[in-house]
């Protein structure tokens, strides 16, 4: 049996900041990963971040992924732990994982539980085709892996990921064919649909996906435009060729490792689906266990890092470490309230008043 | 299909090691370190899986090790997250039917 006294489960902004903010404090922490290498989603992120200085602003996703990472390496209180996919967590404290392929416990005094967020899918007819991609693998493939998904690409969804995505497969020398969007209006920030209006990418509207269609794969989609009660309006069937269809339809919190223990969930749309209760703190409804990042209500990197510095500050003021605790936490408090502010954050605002303890 | 020329990310993949796998018995090449899924979609092959229930075919969707679909044959070994698992020289991969054998 392996201990330590603050594990913290992902290697993503949220878990490397949660181990470094703990380790800070003088907490032995022991950091779990199931990649082979750590930065969780930043890794394929090639676009520059906003937030402020704390959130590394201005920086790609892939350079702040670099950065965090060797902090978490040559901090001596934090244990890495790569290729490492946590299977339980259990009431007395001790967690199983395998690594490597070897089954192996752990007890911890503290959890702190970062796992992300999974893609969304969408229901339409042969969704199941090989070249139906989430927006997530076209990221990774392309500019974690050097790999084209493909020649042209169908997306669906406007919304920030969906755009983003669009310009980067536009990057790497990819035909888009279109975005296509069942609200009436585009999602994403303006300075990313700027750039791809800019680059000749029609954005379709109230449009929705009908079917894919292809003989073992994606050879084209069927879309048609939606009325206000989302239902396909006669006459407006258009046939698009593609060999990938992208989703980029949301994404929801990865909690599953939670759901055993009984803590308190909510059904938050605002925050992609089932979110954690917990307080100020990070701190669920059981006693010793904190979520921070996509997994506690989905939002941006930039957060993931303030909320992963509450939750590794919190869970070693729990156990003793608490030198400027309260000061400390009121800085990222007020960090975190900054990049809430205004507009583009007015629902997760409302969300997080759901799940408030 | 790979990417060689990229405004933001340099492609080293001339440094890296180019190494020979097989995917159903056929020989194919690929680069040491990067992921079974990444290189089968590199040599064009969709199609990872067959269904368990209406055996129909299965490809690649999250590539970060959540969903199931990519779930392949790996040198014997069925049920393999093949987002996840990393090339190397010699391996034998396979399309894997239903629930595989375990």
């Amino acid at each position: 049996m392996l201990t330590t006294e603050i594990v913290v489960i992902g290697g993503g902004p949220a878990g490397m900041n949660s181990a470094l903010a703990a380790a800070s404090q003088g907490a032995e922490v022991t950091l779990l990963d199931r990649n082979w290498e750590l930065g969780g989603q930043l890794v394929k992120q090639t676009h520059k971040f906003f937030g402020s200085e704390n959130q590394f602003a201005g920086e790609r996703g892939i350079d702040i992924a670099e950065i965090l990472s060797e902090r978490v390496h040559d901090n001596s209180r934090i244990t890495v732990r790569k290729n490492s996919s946590v299977l339980g967590i259990y009431h007395d404290g001790v967690l199983t994982f395998e690594q490597d392929d070897k089954y192996k416990k752990l007890t911890s005094r503290q959890t702190v539980v970062a796992t992300g967020a999974a893609e969304k899918f969408l229901s339409f007819t042969n969704n199941d085709l090989p070249g139906v991609y989430g927006a997530g693998a076209v990221q990774t493939l392309m500019n974690q892996q050097g790999v084209l998904p493909g020649k042209n690409v169908l997306i669906i969804g406007a919304g920030n990921i969906g755009l983003i995505v669009a310009y980067q497969l536009l990057q790497a020398g990819v035909s888009v064919e279109a975005i296509i969007e069942a609200l009436p209006e585009i999602g994403g920030y303006e300075v990313h649909r700027d750039k791809i209006k800019r680059m000749g990418v029609p954005i379709l509207t109230s449009h929705s996906i009908k079917k894919a269609y292809g003989e073992e794969r994606v050879e084209g989609a069927i879309i048609g435009e939606i009325d206000s009660s989302w239902s396909f309006i006669d006459g407006t069937k258009k046939d698009f060729k593609a060999d990938v269809i992208c989703l980029a339809v949301g994404l929801s919190p990865l909690i599953d490792l939670l759901h055993p223990l009984g803590l308190e969930i909510s059904y938050v749309p605002n925050l992609g689906g089932l979110a954690p209760k917990r307080d100020e703190y990070l701190e669920t409804t059981i006693s010793g266990y904190f979520v921070a990042g996509d997994c506690a209500g989905v939002e941006e990197a930039s957060s993931a890092m303030m909320e992963g510095n509450i939750a590794g500050l919190s869970a070693a003021n729990s156990i003793g470490y608490k030198k400027s605790f309260q000061e400390k936490f009121r800085n990222n408090r007020d960090e975190l309230r900054k990049l809430r502010e205004g507009e583009t954050a007015k629902e997760v605002r409302a969300g997080l008043g759901e799940v408030r303890l | 299909m790979r990417i060689n020329n990229h405004p933001i990310l340099d492609q080293k993949k001339e440094e890296e090691e180019e190494i020979t796998f097989t995917f159903e018995g056929k020989e194919l090449k690929g680069f040491k370190g990067e992921t079974v899924a990444a290189a089968l979609i590199a040599n064009g092959v969709r199609v990872f899986r067959r269904s368990t229930k209406d055996n129909r075919p299965r490809g690649l969707f999250c590539a970060i090790g959540n969903c199931s679909s990519c779930l392949m044959k790996v040198d014997g070994e069925s049920n393999v997250r093949t987002c996840m698992k990393r090339l190397e020289e010699g391996m034998e991969v396979q399309r894997q039917e239903g629930e595989g054998e375990i």
